[in-house]
């Protein structure tokens, strides 16, 4: 073995020192001539025959040399070389070919890796957390209220957490967070922050560790605790300075002096896996008695132990859950809890499977596009270039070497496409990651990774096949003489060959046109969407986190409310303003209710969603009041308590009835119904309205407080008076941003219109290439047939009849195309049915607008030769060959 | 005698060059193709230049060492001379082909039974 291995070397050393062996072989083999020589004309010889003699004794002597050279060194890497440097030589030349080849490449493949580097960040690749497959969210089995429902009381966590034996632990968080809940006060301004209360055990359930400093300690879990917090890196770095002495030392969170215990990894990002899009900027703890008496919301999170399934899981929990109490303090709440257990990775993510598969299905279709298109071109190419083959075939070049060369041609320009795809890509993909607007898991980790390049690899080997290996093929079946016979641009293309490439035509219009109907029907569903009848008018308004000060007390409450939203209102152009503790299509919390004496249900509390809200809000916000009056600042702590229901409560509650008037429990008391509001999306355009109620602050207790302001100006121009009176009112108010309403509205419609949009610009794309198709073939047959039309023009056949007919031959090709892909459109359309709103499958508008649009351009692509066919200049074109 | 020369089969060539070095010591290309043509009585099909590729092969295989030196008519050669592992290889080679040309040997000489030819 050590002989193969030193022969091995010696090739190697060989191939890097060519020149040297071969001197040293070109005078072995002249002394070796020189002594045969020599014997002749010992042997008596004349010079001449013994020179010859030697010669024919010797054999071939360039073969010997060869033969030598394919002894010695890597004649496959030799080979490799010499059609690498063909290849570039030839690609340079033919720079137009090359230009168009590596761009559609670099965009097909490019498309294909940023899709792909999604999917693998959000479906394939595991959550970024130690053992992460041991993770489990807890849910309950029929969430009907939104986040109150997908969450648990303090009492029912910790019972839950002594009792199951399937848990290494579970811990969870305060899941009612609105975003800018603390303010940051320092030299400066107060800046708003996002904190996010979690509950004991929280990060070493999710094998967190902190970058610097320590996690929080059990005793800092007790009430009455020094207050602590575990810093986000980002905002440590961006609003700390990155200042490492930190640890230890208080920071100013509204007003309450908190030390900071530790720094959270760059990696961990909270908002990415738990509330995508949302930034969070600090951690504290979760003190289990502070909210004893306030519902739900603790949203849980569980680490199975080592071997434990989640299904042996879930049935412990089937029989634990229902036995949980509500609150220990009051048993007559009962128990009643169910508890759905799903892998984390699932929970996060399993609702975009199928879009994400439906994205990757349609840049798959690109690269296939991109394909048949480089194919169809390379064919032509071939045609071109039969003669040339034929010649180095003539000359002694094996089939198999020709192959070789085109493969190597393809792979350079498979190679190139991938690499200017790559960077397309990695553009891509840092721009998604830094998009925070998009509701989209994981996204902020999303980048070109180890299996990314890996993809991309095989994604250039795989395009080498596709397209590479028919023209190679094709090579192969050339007939040498007919080839080398062949003068110049005859008619003399093959019938078959036209054949080959229009098919492959119409597969790219038919994959093309697949691909416009699915993005249309996903562009429908999207139009659908931003139509519905959202309860709330998101345009014209704009919202803005307010802060003030209370001390807890409803009179002085009501008083700073009615202050801000009178001083606000003399703002020239606004139209309305009021507050509300929570937005629609924002955090959602709620609480229960039931009609008095009302039978629903067998009188049970029902979840509703809550928001508590000054007079003015339903204005402000757009809601409509279909029945009764508005809150109004007459409504005060001490007299009747009221509340405005929405026409779901109206009509589950008191069906048949008029509403105004009746007393619903809520909150723990009787409340009159004084007005009925349309329903509002509260969670996301797409799901129906739920239950939903609003309260007058001055009787219920809100958490936090938004203005919300209705003008014609846009909240930019608005945003610094608004802040100015704000600071009047209050200089401890924080520079919180002032944001339009509708970006509630975009961020939860965000995920579809980021699959919509991508598919869009991946039809847009099939479509480009299809018409590139067409025009190449079309283009081509006019510049192989320029003689034959010229005869058919010096015959008498008017310019138009010349440009009907070729245009005549690219609707053929078109409409084949398209009937192709109308039909399987009617197959892909039945996959994505769920994933259209409001679109039928089938949606004839769609299917035909699409069908139009895409002949509409392919017509255009063709009539481009046709027009040059009809000005051939007949003398011109007879007189070339 | 008959008048097609016997091809030569895949790597018996660079047995032949083996065994020449190893009996005849120092030689340069052109007197190892000599002998070996001299030896088989002329019936090998040997173009002379073929010996280098199976020269180059040995000596990368360290079976036989190469120096530049003056023939007996002082003219400049490359002379090759077999090592110790080129024996060593040589002896395996040569057993393995005795055997081999025994059992052909053997096989052929196999009488037709059955006589139905």
């Amino acid at each position: 073995m050590t002989d193969s291995l030193r022969q091995a070397l010696n090739r190697l050393r060989a191939f890097f020192g060519k020149e040297r062996l071969d001197m040293d072989l070109d005078e072995e083999m002249a002394a070796h001539l020189q002594l045969a020589i020599e014997e002749n004309l010992r042997r008596g010889m004349s010079p001449g025959e013994a020179r010859r003699q030697a010669l024919i004794r010797f054999g071939g002597l360039e073969q010997a040399k060869e033969r030598h050279r394919e002894a010695r060194g890597l004649p496959a890497l030799d080979i490799l070389i010499q059609d690498l440097r063909y290849s570039f030589r030839r690609l340079r030349r033919e720079r137009s070919f090359t230009l168009i080849a590596v761009l559609i490449l670099a965009l097909g493949i490019g498309a294909n890796v940023a899709v792909f580097s999604v999917v693998n960040t959000i479906l394939l690749r595991p959550l970024p957390f130690r053992d992460s497959q041991q993770l489990v969210r807890i849910v309950e089995k029929n969430p009907t209220a939104g986040e109150s429902s997908m969450t648990y009381t303090a009492d029912a966590t910790q019972d839950f957490q002594q009792q199951n034996r399937s848990f290494q632990s579970v811990s969870g968080y305060f899941a009612f967070t609105g975003p800018d809940n603390f303010k940051l006060i320092g030299k400066d301004r107060p800046v708003p922050v996002t904190g996010i209360l979690v509950a004991e055990g929280f990060f070493q359930t999710l094998g967190v560790q902190p970058w610097l400093g320590r996690s929080f300690r059990a005793e800092e879990f007790l009430q009455h605790a020094q207050p602590v917090t575990l810093l986000n890196y980002g905002f440590w770095k961006r609003q700390l300075g990155g200042d490492r002495s930190i640890i230890g030392q208080a920071i100013n969170l509204s007003g309450m002096p908190v030390t900071v215990v530790g720094v959270l990894p760059e990696t961990f990002d909270f908002g990415s896996v738990f509330s995508p899009g949302a930034k969070v900027d600090l951690f504290t703890p979760y003190i289990m008695d502070d909210f004893r008496d306030d519902g739900n919301d603790l949203a849980l999170v569980g680490r199975l132990k080592p071997g434990v399934s989640l299904a042996a899981a879930q049935s412990e929990a089937d029989e634990l859950f229902p036995q949980l109490y509500f609150e220990h303090k009051h048993p007559e709440y009962g128990k009643n809890y169910t508890g759905r257990l799903t892998g984390l990775k699932e929970y996060v993510s399993g609702k975009l499977r199928r879009s994400l598969l439906v994205l990757w299905s349609a840049v798959g279709l690109i690269l296939l596009i991109v394909c048949v298109n480089l194919s169809n071109l390379e064919l032509a190419r071939a045609a071109a270039r039969s003669k040339e083959f034929a010649m180095r075939t003539a000359l002694g070049a094996g089939w198999g070497r020709l192959v070789r060369q085109l493969i190597t041609e393809s792979l350079v320009l498979s190679l190139a496409g991938a690499l200017l795809g790559l960077g397309f890509a990695s553009a891509t993909t840092f721009y998604l990651a830094h998009q925070g607007s998009i509701a989209l898991p994981l996204l902020s980790s999303l980048r070109v990774d180890a299996r990314a390049l890996v993809w991309t690899l095989l994604l250039a080997v795989t395009s080498v096949v596709l397209f590479g290996l028919a023209p190679a093929f094709r090579m192969s079946g050339t007939n040498i003489q007919e080839a080398l016979k062949e003068s110049g641009h005859g008619s003399g293309d093959s019938k078959a060959h036209n054949r080959v490439r229009a098919t492959l035509v119409i597969a790219e219009v038919a994959l093309a046109c697949v691909l416009l109907i699915g993005a249309g029907l996903l562009l429908r569903s999207f139009l659908r969407v931003l139509d519905v009848d959202l309860g709330f008018e998101p345009s014209h308004a704009a919202a803005i986190s307010v802060d003030y000060v209370d001390g807890g007390n409803s009179d002085k409450r009501v008083a700073i409310w009615q202050e801000i939203v009178r001083r606000i209102s003399m703002i020239p152009s606004v139209e309305a303003a009021g507050i509300s503790d929570n937005l629609p299509m924002s955090r959602n919390r709620s609480w229960g209710i039931r009609a008095k004496g009302g039978d629903y249900d067998g009188g049970k509390f029902q979840g509703v969603f809550v928001y508590i809200v000054s007079p003015g809000y339903l204005k402000a916000i757009g809601m409509r009041l279909i029945k009764g009056r508005d809150i109004n600042w007459q409504d005060a702590p001490k007299s009747e308590k009221v509340l405005i229901i929405n026409e779901t409560v109206a009509r589950k509650l008191w069906p048949g009835h008029d509403p105004i008037g009746r007393i619903a429990e809520v909150g723990g008391g009787d409340a009159r119904v004084i007005g009925v509001i349309a329903d509002v999306h509260e969670t996301n355009a797409e799901d129906g309205a739920g239950w939903q109620m609003y309260l007058p602050a001055s009787q219920f207790g809100p958490e936090g407080a938004y203005l919300v302001v209705r003008s014609k100006l846009p909240p930019a121009t608005l945003a610094p008076s608004v802040m100015r009176t704000l600071r009047q009112i209050n200089p401890e108010q924080p520079a919180t941003q002032f944001k339009p309403i509708q970006n509630l509205v975009d961020h939860a419609t965000s995920p579809r219109r980021f699959f919509m949009l991508l598919v869009s610009i991946f039809a847009g794309l099939g479509l480009l290439l299809a018409s590139l198709g067409i025009y190449g073939v079309v283009s081509y047959s006019v510049t192989r047939q320029t003689q034959e039309i010229g005869i058919r023009m010096a015959l008498g056949a008017t310019q138009e009849h010349v440009l009907l007919r070729v245009l005549a031959r690219s609707l053929r090709l078109a409409l084949v195309g398209i009937a192709l892909g109308l039909v399987a459109s009617f197959a892909v359309a039945k996959l994505i049915a769920s994933l259209l709103f409001r679109t039928a499958p089938t949606d004839f508008a769609t299917f035909a607008g699409m069908a139009l649009l895409l002949c509409a351009v392919e017509s255009v692509a063709g009539f481009v030769p046709a027009r040059r066919a009809s000005r051939i200049d007949p003398m011109v074109a007879l007189r070339t060959e | 005698m008959s008048k097609e020369k016997l091809d030569l089969l895949q790597g018996t060539l660079d047995l032949m060059v083996l065994r020449t070095l190893d009996a005849l010591g120092t030689l340069h290309g052109y007197g190892i193709a000599r002998r070996i043509e001299q030896v088989s009585g002329h019936e090998v099909l040997l173009n002379q230049g073929t010996i280098y590729a199976s020269l180059v092969r040995l000596q990368q295989r360290g079976w036989i060492s190469a120096a530049w030196g003056t023939s007996d008519s002082h003219r400049k050669a490359k002379f090759y001379s077999i090592t110790r592992q080129g024996r060593k290889q040589l002896a395996k080679d040569a057993a393995h082909w005795e055997r081999l040309s025994t059992v052909m040997g053997r096989v052929l000489a196999l009488q037709a039974e059955g006589g139905d030819k």
